[in-house]
């Protein structure tokens, strides 16, 4: 079977300086699959090159999406074939109310995929619904995006949207950051319900305790801008134990 | 040599003292308007058209800007008043009683004088000149900006406008639209003299458009005089969308009683040449004022907006909050002075003013004073001037949304912030429809 997401050979540079350094990863569909690693080890770099963020740089390397090269495709490209991010710092928009934003970023995505644009109706039904399951206050959706959020408002409105845009590869750049126990809860909750056969996840995380919510299929270990080892469940466990000194060693 | 060089007038400035002594005997007003004429243009003679190294207008080198002088324009015949009949349909869906000046000329079959509310009074400048209205004018009003180089030449040339008069405690529901058209076919010059006259407690909007045929060389300098009485509350929106060939000078001049409100917000989205002044004093304490505007420029449209607000009494606030979206090798110009007098204790004024930028080539200069005379004020200002924030666009893009959706989203926000500051909701969305337009038409 050939993967959801396979990168090859990943190398990738921001302002000259390396970060990923021949990176190999395969993601197949059905799969939970979480990123470990000790900070700087290229985590966020790694889920922005596969969103398109324009400053960092491919030196080599090929990443494909459902067998399709996208990494000449724009961001918004990469979103309607059903990539999604979700932000480490969700980012403030003054002035862009956040129905409008959700609303542009569905219709934008249907009408690229050649589906119709959704009715008013439709659309408030399954932001409500969403919203809902989330404990989204619909206070927080008419106020602009983001703007006067807690983190960890800001945290569960990426899930909000993930729900809504139901991506086939979510990447989750360190969503546990920052979050309570409950809401933590609710963030796992989002990302459990969206498994199922033809989708994936990528869950991008420093520590162990989110996956205890989001059980992982598959665990890489990130070093040095490398995966430098993949396990079970288990690895996971077996990091919070060690720490992340003997794979540090390893890759240099 | 300097001054045997400044000696040798420009070819505008010949053009436009010819022009004055050609049209003297043919504009309206009896001998006494005719002395204030002759007064007026006296000093606009003396100093000549404003270049950069009189500060006020730096930025905008009238005398480099102002290459002639056009022919003063004649009254639109049947074919000019028919095309002006469509004139600010952007504003259609207000249900404003509409006021149509065309080519500086009052248009009574386009004017809706019918059934005017109690305490409304509308009349046209040429029969105030006749009856002797013109005269009828609060003293502090038409002292404002009188030695103005932009109000100089129009008081010297107004040929016509309106004369809005609200009598003490008038409600008027119904917005106010005077639709000034420029409609001719030859390069002319439009001269148009307008009062908000507003009595203590009474209520009015007041919304001017300006507008004209896309490539015809033609000049306009309108101004407005504005006296809000105690307690009143005025709401005023200017929008300028003039020709993409117009040289367009505005000037509001408003006097403010104490306890009211007043708002003006100037709109521009035409025009190769605008220069929007506003100079408006507080003469009572208590009273809010909302200052604002918002531009939208492209190819090399040059816009200025220069405000002096004159904290004259105490007790007054203030906020000035002016935007600008510049593309291509557009140039924007702001300039806002506050002035808070000794005695204007109590003070509070906030001026803010942004340009986004979206071409390297575009400019944008901003200039903000505060002259504060008195020591217990809370005054502020801000002015900024950026591109489009990347991340912002990166997020947004990560969404799904195509940059150029993306970037309309952040202009419309951007925008949207300045005209969150308009009362009435049906002019927001004309103004945001408006701005739509603008950004779909952006290639």
């Amino acid at each position: 079977m050939m993967p959801l997401l396979e990168i090859k050979n990943l190398h990738v540079e921001i302002d000259g300086k390396k970060i990923l350094r021949g990176l190999d990863l395969a993601v197949n569909a059905g799969d939970v699959a979480a990123i470990m690693g000790p900070n700087g080890s290229g985590k966020s770099t790694l889920a922005y090159v596969l969103a398109g963020k324009p400053e960092y740089e491919v030196t080599d390397g090929e990443v494909l999406f459902d067998g399709e090269d996208i990494l000449a495709m724009e961001p918004d490209e990469r979103a309607a074939k059903g990539l999604f991010l979700a932000f480490q710092y969700p980012l403030e928009i003054p002035g862009v109310a956040t129905m409008t934003f959700l609303r542009t970023a569905l219709n934008a995505q249907r009408k690229k995929r050649g589906e119709p644009e959704l009715s008013t109706p439709d659309f408030m039904r399954l932001v409500r619904d969403a919203s809902g399951k989330l404990g989204i206050a619909p206070e927080m959706l008419r106020r602009a995006v983001n703007v006067g959020f807690s983190g960890g408002e800001k945290k569960r409105n990426e899930i909000l949207q993930m729900a809504l845009l139901q991506p086939r590869l979510a990447v989750l750049d360190e969503t546990d950051s920052g979050l309570d126990i409950d809401a933590l809860r609710i963030v796992a909750d989002g990302v459990n319900s969206l498994r199922s056969p033809n989708r994936a996840s990528i869950v991008i995380t420093h520590y162990q305790r989110l996956l205890d919510y989001i059980v992982p299929d598959v665990v890489h270990v990130l070093s040095r801008g490398r995966v430098v080892k993949t396990g079970g469940k288990e690895l996971a466990l077996e990091l919070e134990q060690t720490g992340y000194a003997a794979f540090q060693d390893e890759a240099a | 040599m300097n001054a045997e060089v400044r000696a040798m007038k420009t070819a505008a400035e010949q053009a436009l003292a010819t022009a004055f002594a050609s049209a003297k005997p043919t504009l309206p007003g009896d001998a006494k308007v005719a002395a204030l004429r002759d007064t007026a243009f006296r000093r606009f003679d003396a100093a000549g058209l404003p270049h950069r190294r009189v500060e006020e207008w730096k930025y905008t080198d009238l005398r480099a800007l102002m290459r002639d002088a056009k022919p003063l324009a004649v009254p639109p015949d049947d074919s000019a008043r028919a095309s002006a009949g469509n004139a600010g349909a952007m504003l259609r869906d207000l249900g404003a009683r509409r006021i149509t000046l065309v080519n500086g000329c009052a248009v009574p079959e386009l004017s809706d004088l019918l059934d005017l509310e109690d305490g409304l009074a509308i009349e046209f400048l040429g029969a105030a000149f006749r009856n002797g209205d013109f005269w009828a004018i609060p003293p502090r009003v038409g002292v404002l900006a009188s030695d103005d180089v932009a109000v100089s030449l129009n008081t010297a040339f107004m040929t016509d406008g309106v004369i809005i008069r609200v009598r003490q405690g008038a409600m008027i529901e119904r917005p106010i639209h005077v639709v000034h058209v420029f409609a001719g076919e030859e390069p002319a010059a439009v001269f148009t003299r307008s009062r908000l006259l507003v009595e203590d407690g009474a209520r009015v909007m007041l919304v001017e458009s300006h507008e004209g045929p896309a490539g015809k060389d033609y000049q306009v300098n309108t101004a407005i005089e504005v006296s809000v009485g105690a307690g009143a509350h005025v709401d005023h929106v200017k929008i300028t969308s003039e020709g993409t060939g117009a040289l367009h000078l505005s000037t509001l001049m408003a006097a403010i009683g104490a306890k009211a409100r007043f708002n003006t917000f100037g709109f521009v989205i035409g025009g190769a040449v605008v220069r929007n002044q506003l100079f408006i004093r507080f003469d009572g304490e208590d009273t809010v004022a909302g200052i604002g505007g918002a531009g939208l420029l492209n190819a090399r449209q040059h816009v200025d907006t220069t405000l002096v607000v004159d904290h004259a009494i105490g007790g007054c606030q203030s906020r000035e909050v002016f935007k600008s979206v510049l593309d291509d090798q557009s140039h924007a110009v702001f300039q806002g002075k506050i002035i808070v007098r000794q005695h204007a204790q109590k003070t509070d004024a906030k001026m803010m003013s942004r340009a986004l930028l979206l071409s390297e080539d575009a400019e944008a200069d901003h200039k903000p004073e505060l002259e504060i005379f008195a020591d217990d004020v809370q005054c502020g200002h801000g002015a900024t001037a950026g591109a489009l924030d990347q991340n912002l666009l990166f997020y947004l893009k990560a969404r799904g949304i195509p940059a150029k959706e993306a970037e309309a989203l952040m202009i419309q926000a951007f925008v949207g912030e300045a005209v969150e500051g308009i009362e009435h909701a049906g002019l927001r969305e004309a103004i945001m429809e408006s701005v739509s337009a603008w950004l779909a038409a952006r290639s």
